[in-house]
């Protein structure tokens, strides 16, 4: 799960991570009402969207007077904003963080991720803060420092001094490096954090380490000891039948093709979209009805794959284990009859009591096309798909 | 032959007394697993279709000389399973449970560190020896006793390949689903290193997923180890947009890595055959026996 800036700011303050004064506006008014109470000639507006790139975006601006706060409020609340991430559509802007502007000596960055590899959350500084990090790996992976945190011990406060001394942290810097540091990694500890990214980490003018910037994701299987962290999700920024499909515990992600498809786990899914591919068409969506395919979710499946109106038909692809696959093909049949399925259908069922399943299709009056193999129900869905 | 698991594996079930664990108890003994008890903290004493249930896992150990578990407890509880039972001696932990978080699981590597067991899973299937033994959550009617292993880090698209593999009369020696999280018990390494020794695998069946880079360094491994046997390797979410997590926790391409792409090239290099549709997978493992 993601965050907003301002979100995981209030977090690390409340965790003694230094971050600069601010408060988040959802008006021009409360904008400029929080400007009024910090004690500063200098303030930052910045577009609270999850997509990363809002300064190159045009929603990140500068403010050096009350009036000035208020004109370019204005301009960001509402605006579009398109961004690397965004994609091309992009974003409407509907949160803003009222910022105090911070003396800025210097710019680093600091993350912490999972390491996969060595089994072992990592946590990592650069000199290079205020750029992508991803091009300082790939150009200068050199300017990046690493060190593991130990699954017991937690990060020690050696390996943060290390950190500090390898970012060239001088005199009371390195103890508010450290500090910093450490702070940090016991945020991310205790929120069950997936990736903690502050990007710019700056050093103030009076040696201060703090996050001018802060992105937080949080591990979904943690979150259910977090219950003030689910609190903070914006539904705004997903899409309204992906946040539909996870209150009934499906899986299901819009992409841009034509050929809707529902599968059973979430492995087989992504494989269904790769041959709808391989056969010629573009798969519209990733949808896992999981270990459960009975009559409603089957039923729920196709509302939302209908949602996009990009869709041109629909394969179902169930591999019946546990689940029975006339079970399936039951559900298929009473949801077509109750909802209106207005694209071809293509069922392929396998495994368990699929021969039961297969009468049951060419019993019912609908109408579908049964395939028999998961190529040969990819390439019928695309041919339909094309017609 | 097989791997991990063969007729004579002694298995308790932790959880046997909920709904999950009861149904795939129940079906495990149908397929011949050798069960010989489950663990449920508070049930002592009692029994479960005949067999014996224990307050913990050490007194089931002791009583019945189990020497593997299979774990259908939720989420919160899992970590504290798999230690448990590690903690017991047992040589063999398959973990069902879906949805433990990545830093539960660093911290219970750490502990199986200190201990002899093999952990598989979680978010995972299950193990399944053909016409000998299952434990897991797969159908078994699907499998046939033979000489081609499987793992996979997924669920159903691991029944396709199996059943694809089936149709062709081409039989399977162990079928290991390694599970979908990012920290897993076991790695394809883990597994490959066991069918490279065992005489009766005569061919490795590899899905992988976008994701992390277990694939890659499986290439790796192989490579260096000079593994011999023919490997025929899928990679699903070609077609996986970055930044989104596929369903399993651990399918994400994240900060431009763990690409299907990567992912195909690295194997390929390897000399390992890649085949880009998941319907080709069981057709080209016959072509590599033929040749």
């Amino acid at each position: 799960m993601k965050i907003h800036e301002y979100q995981a700011k209030e977090i690390l303050r409340q965790n003694s991570v230094p971050v600069p004064a601010g408060t988040p506006a959802f008006s021009v008014d409360e904008a400029v009402k929080a400007a009024e109470t910090m004690s500063s000639d200098l303030w930052v507006l910045k577009a609270q969207i999850h997509a990363g790139g809002r300064g190159k975006g045009g929603g990140v601006k500068i403010a050096k007077s009350l009036e000035e706060v208020r004109e370019l409020a204005g301009q960001i609340l509402g605006m579009n904003l398109v961004t690397h991430q965004t994609g091309p559509e992009g974003k409407e802007v509907n949160r803003l963080l009222v910022e105090e502007g911070v003396d800025i000596a210097r710019e680093l960055y600091a993350g912490i991720v999972l390491d996969r590899s060595t089994e072992n959350f990592v946590f990592m500084v650069s000199t290079e803060g205020g750029v992508e990090i991803e091009k300082v790996a790939a150009e200068t992976p050199e300017k990046i420092v690493k060190v593991w945190i130990h699954p017991e011990f937690g990060l020690t406060i050696f390996q943060a001094r290390q950190l500090a001394f390898a970012l060239g942290l001088e005199d009371d810097q390195v103890k508010n490096g450290t500090k910093t540091f450490m702070a940090l990694w016991k945020t991310f500890d205790s929120y069950d954090c997936s990736l903690a990214e502050i990007n710019p980490l700056v050093v103030t003018g009076n040696g201060q380490v703090m996050a001018l910037d802060a992105k937080m994701n949080f591990d979904d299987n943690g979150l259910y000891r977090h219950s003030n962290v689910e609190e903070m999700r914006d539904t705004s920024e997903e899409l309204p039948s992906e946040t539909e499909a996870s209150s009934y515990q499906l899986n299901y992600i819009k992409l841009d093709g034509n050929v809707g498809c529902m599968v059973n786990g979430a492995g087989l899914a992504m494989a269904t979209m790769d041959i709808i591919k391989l056969s010629g068409g573009e798969p519209a969506n990733f949808l896992d009805v999981g270990g459960v395919a009975n009559p409603e979710t089957v039923s729920r499946g196709f509302k939302l794959i209908l949602t996009d109106p990009n869709v041109k038909s629909i394969l179902i692809n169930i591999f019946g284990g546990i689940v029975r696959c006339d079970r399936v093909a039951q559900g298929v049949v009473d949801a077509m009859s109750a909802i209106d399925v207005n694209v071809p259908v293509v069922v392929r069922l396998e495994g368990t009591n699929a021969k039961e399943a297969a009468t049951l299709l060419e019993e019912s009056p609908l109408d579908f096309l049964v395939a028999i193999s998961l190529k040969d129900g990819a390439e019928k869905a695309v041919e339909v798909a094309q017609e | 032959m097989s791997i991990l698991l063969d007729k004579d594996t002694r298995v308790i079930v932790q959880g046997i007394t909920g709904k999950e664990g009861s149904f795939h108890t129940e079906q495990m003994i149908g397929y011949g697993t050798n069960v010989v008890g489950g663990v449920t903290p508070g049930k002592g004493n009692q029994t479960h279709f005949d067999l014996p249930v224990f307050n913990t896992v050490s007194e089931a150990v002791n009583n019945t000389d189990a020497n593997a578990s299979v774990i259908f407890v939720p989420p919160p509880f899992g970590p504290d399973a798999i230690m448990e039972a590690a903690d017991a001696g047992v040589e063999l932990v398959v973990c069902i449970t879906e949805g433990i978080p990545a830093a539960d699981m660093v911290r219970v590597k750490n502990f199986l560190h200190r201990t002899k067991t093999r952990m598989i899973g979680p978010n995972c299937p299950g193990i399944i020896s053909p016409e000998k033994a299952k434990i897991g959550i797969m159908p078994g009617f699907i499998h046939k006793e033979g000489s081609i292993g499987v793992i996979s880090r997924s669920g159903t698209l691991t029944y396709e390949a199996v059943y694809q593999l089936t149709e062709l009369g081409i039989g399977q020696s162990t079928c290991v689903g390694i599970g979908g999280d990012p920290i897993i018990g076991s790695t394809f390494i883990d597994l490959l290193g066991l069918f490279a020794e065992d005489d009766g695998t005569e061919g490795v069946v590899l899905i992988g997923e976008i994701g992390g880079s277990a694939e890659e360094e499986a290439a790796a491994w192989m490579q260096k180890s000079g593994f011999d046997k023919p490997v025929v390797a899928f990679i699903a979410g070609q077609t996986a947009p970055p930044g989104r997590r596929m369903g399993h926790a651990g399918a994400i391409i994240a900060g431009g890595k763990g690409t299907a792409t990567d992912k195909m090239k690295a194997l390929r290099d390897a000399g390992i055959s890649v085949v880009a549709s998941p319907a080709d997978i069981g057709i080209t493992m016959q072509q590599q026996l033929g040749n």
